[in-house]
């Protein structure tokens, strides 16, 4: 196939990450929605793409439902239950963005490394396998680093977009499109909790207060 | 055509919506408990049937063993659930309509545990073990208390990322298996990525299991990333508590140990026996610690399952016939026991009205058949003989010590902490000045005495049949 295909395809991935690392820097949450959706869109065209140059059809339902649940619905809910429940329109970090982009650097490197050994399988798939990792890794770090469940859940998102990009440029491989919907399922899940259960902040051992009503120490249950 | 191995499935899945339409509670933990047992007969069905290869479902000596444990310990499980919830709807803590949820989660999580196990893809044993973890975060949430939603969300979060790196895993298995086996259906089945380990690209299989181990090893509740169980086990509904210690950490288990099998084929890959026999260390020297400091009874045994099953993980990480059975035999003596337990201490927690340690001594002043069903619980899951996990834990020790002197040093240790932990909880909650709340509620017993006996059977003689099926399934995991 010709280097052009490929090409494309980078481009395509290298502009997921590049909105990767957008939503590392973002300080308002409506504006880590608005990226969310871009990076979305990115992947719904790249997942396309994939369709085009491997002759898969049925990646195109996968790419259709990335653009339309993850590129509109999944994002309109999150604007309306910001709203709806007035959290701090403001990112609350746990560590600085400055800091949290050094590390980033550092997770893209560290893929880069990691899928080296791919390259004597096929030297396509690495690259494309690497931009996925460090996508991945870029939204794991964004569950860390941030407080708010509606912030983090956009790091969750996130990551799955990587684990998509993965899954479609890993040639015939079977059942992507099933995992995609599972996954969909998964997140719908995760944003109807949140607006139910009202979760504003996340729990875990960063945050100190969670760590005093959280070790054992709880009251009865009667 | 269907045969058992359908079946296993097709019962749950027809459950799910029966259950959720069914609006008398009553009829529902029947009905539950019907669906179970008829999936314990479908399960022990395959033992006699004839097993073809399939590009979906495997059955081998493994995993049948695995299924008729889950689908027996889901059985007794819902016999007891029944018991339980009818007190929890007369104190009010759950709705009617919330038992119909929960009656159509625990189908969900049955059937998902189930395809896990036949799986014979990786990608749809993933879909098994992401349903399943789905399931039991909605049942964990159900009392919907501001410590019940945190355990949930927290559940939920670590689950889902756990899971999310473990599919990074399996695309990179594929990618491997692709180059050898060809595209599709294929590339991802077990049978032929076994048989065809030798030739696959060995560095690219260790990343993958890198991936694989922390993905699937955040299920298994291992060590550095154990931090959603305590609080899963402790919030969520007993029933719950007894199949996620009882079954979901074995079925993680086991889909670690499948991909074990996958490397241990390929000469050049990395020892992943070595990794794993130093997680489930880890694992076992912390959670031993950890014991100690515990003041709520349910948190207490949750530590006590990450100890469990890091004494499982470093078994199979040892390997070699003699350490393979003793990890089978753990795995199954810690289903049977921890789920009694859960059985016994759910009722205590109900008769007391709370979890709290401190406020439950006493117990056989005040419930004296409780307390002794909990005390033999107990003196089993210490590792005292004459039960069963005696037997694993001397074999494994044993077999240990002749090889790694050094590292029995370490694994003995572990075992004396958490030995310690527990018997100064036992001797808290059966003994001491009885405190607290002394009503009584209607119990059943009978679940936690079968496990019980069966794990004193094992202890004492283990019949010649499990033993052969046993040593096949351990010389299978190399």
């Amino acid at each position: 196939m010709s280097k052009l295909w490929f090409d494309v395809a980078h481009l395509l991935a290298g502009g997921m990450l590049v909105l990767s690392f957008a939503l590392l820097y973002q300080d308002r949450i409506a504006a880590v929605i608005n990226v969310f959706a871009l990076q979305a869109v990115a992947l719904s065209l790249s997942v396309a793409w994939q369709a085009l140059v491997q002759g898969a059809p049925h990646l195109m339902v996968t790419a259709a439902i990335a653009l339309i649940v993850k590129g509109f619905v999944i994002p309109t809910a999150l604007h309306h239950i910001i709203r709806r429940m007035q959290i701090h329109r403001e990112v609350e970090e746990v560590i600085g963005s400055g800091l949290t982009m050094l590390t980033g650097l550092g997770l893209v490197a560290l893929s880069i490394l990691l899928v080296q050994p791919v390259g004597e399988v096929s030297i396509y798939v690495r690259e494309d396998l690497a931009f996925a990792l460090a996508v991945i890794l870029l939204g794991l770090l964004m569950m860390i680093t941030r407080r708010n469940a509606v912030t983090q859940v956009v790091g969750f998102m996130s990551l799955e977009n990587g684990l998509v990009l993965a899954a479609t440029g890993a040639k015939g491989m079977p059942l992507v499109v099933e995992i995609s919907v599972a996954f969909s399922i998964l997140i719908a899940f995760i944003v109807f909790g949140i607006f139910v259960f009202r979760i504003r902040e996340r729990f875990d051992t960063v945050d100190v207060r969670a760590l005093d009503r959280f070790r054992g120490e709880r009251r009865d249950v009667s | 055509m269907t045969g058992p191995v359908e079946a296993t499935l097709i019962i749950p899945a027809t459950a799910i919506p029966v259950l959720a339409l069914v609006s008398s509670y009553r009829l529902g933990a029947a009905l539950n408990i019907l669906a179970c047992a008829l999936t314990l007969g479908a399960a022990t069905a395959l033992l006699f049937a004839d097993h073809p290869r399939s590009d979906l479902f495997i059955i081998d000596d493994f995993n049948i063993f695995l299924l008729v444990l889950t689908t027996f310990v889901g059985f007794t499980t819902s016999i007891f659930s029944a018991t339980y919830l009818a007190h929890e709807i007369e104190i009010g803590r759950l709705t009617p309509l919330f038992l119909r949820f929960y009656h159509a989660m625990y189908q969900t999580l049955m059937g998902a545990m189930n395809v896990a196990l036949v799986a014979n893809n990786i990608g749809l044993m993933w879909v098994g073990i992401e349903v399943a973890t789905l399931s039991t975060v909605m049942m964990v949430g159900i009392y919907r208390t501001p410590e019940a939603i945190e355990a949930a969300w927290k559940y939920f979060i670590l689950g889902s990322v756990g899971i999310g790196l473990a599919f990074f895993g399996t695309i990179l298995i594929y990618l491997v298996a692709q180059d050898v086996v060809g595209d599709g259906l294929p590339a991802m089945s077990w049978d032929l990525l076994v048989k065809s380990a030798p030739m696959l690209d060995a560095k690219l299989l260790s990343l993958a299991f890198v991936f694989l181990l922390v993905g699937y090893g955040t299920k298994v509740g291992l060590a550095p990333f154990h931090a959603w169980l305590p609080d899963a086990h402790a919030e969520g509904p007993t029933p719950i508590s007894a199949v996620l210690s009882g079954l979901l950490l074995n079925v993680a288990l086991y889909a670690l140990l499948r991909f074990k099998m996958v490397l241990a084929g390929n000469a050049s890959a990395i020892d992943v026996g070595a990794i794993m026999a130093g997680l489930g260390l880890v694992s076992l020297v912390f959670a031993g610690f950890m014991l100690y400091r515990r003041r709520d009874i349910k948190r207490l045994f949750a530590y006590s399952s990450i100890e469990h099953m890091g004494i499982a993980t470093f078994a199979f990480g040892m390997g070699g016939p003699l350490a393979n059975f003793a990890g089978l035999l753990h795995m199954t003596m810690h289903s049977l026991i921890k789920s009694g337990i859960f059985f016994s201490v759910g009722h205590i927690a109900q008769v007391k009205g709370t979890q709290r340690i401190a406020a439950i001594s006493g117990m056989s002043v005040t419930h004296p058949v409780l307390a002794l069903l909990f005390s033999l619980g107990v003196i089993a899951i210490a590792g005292l003989p004459p039960f069963g996990m005696f037997t694993s834990e001397f074999l494994l020790v044993s077999s240990t010590f002749a090889r790694q002197p050094a590292l029995s040093i370490v694994l003995v240790a572990g075992l004396l902490v958490a030995f310690g932990a527990l018997i100064l909880r036992l001797q808290d909650v059966v003994f001491g000045e009885p405190a607290g709340k002394a009503q009584t509620a209607q119990a059943s017993y009978i679940p936690a005495y079968v496990h019980l006996t069966l794990v004193l059977v094992a202890g004492l003689w283990l019949p010649g049949p499990v033993v052969q099926w046993f040593r096949g399934v351990a010389a299978l995991l190399g």
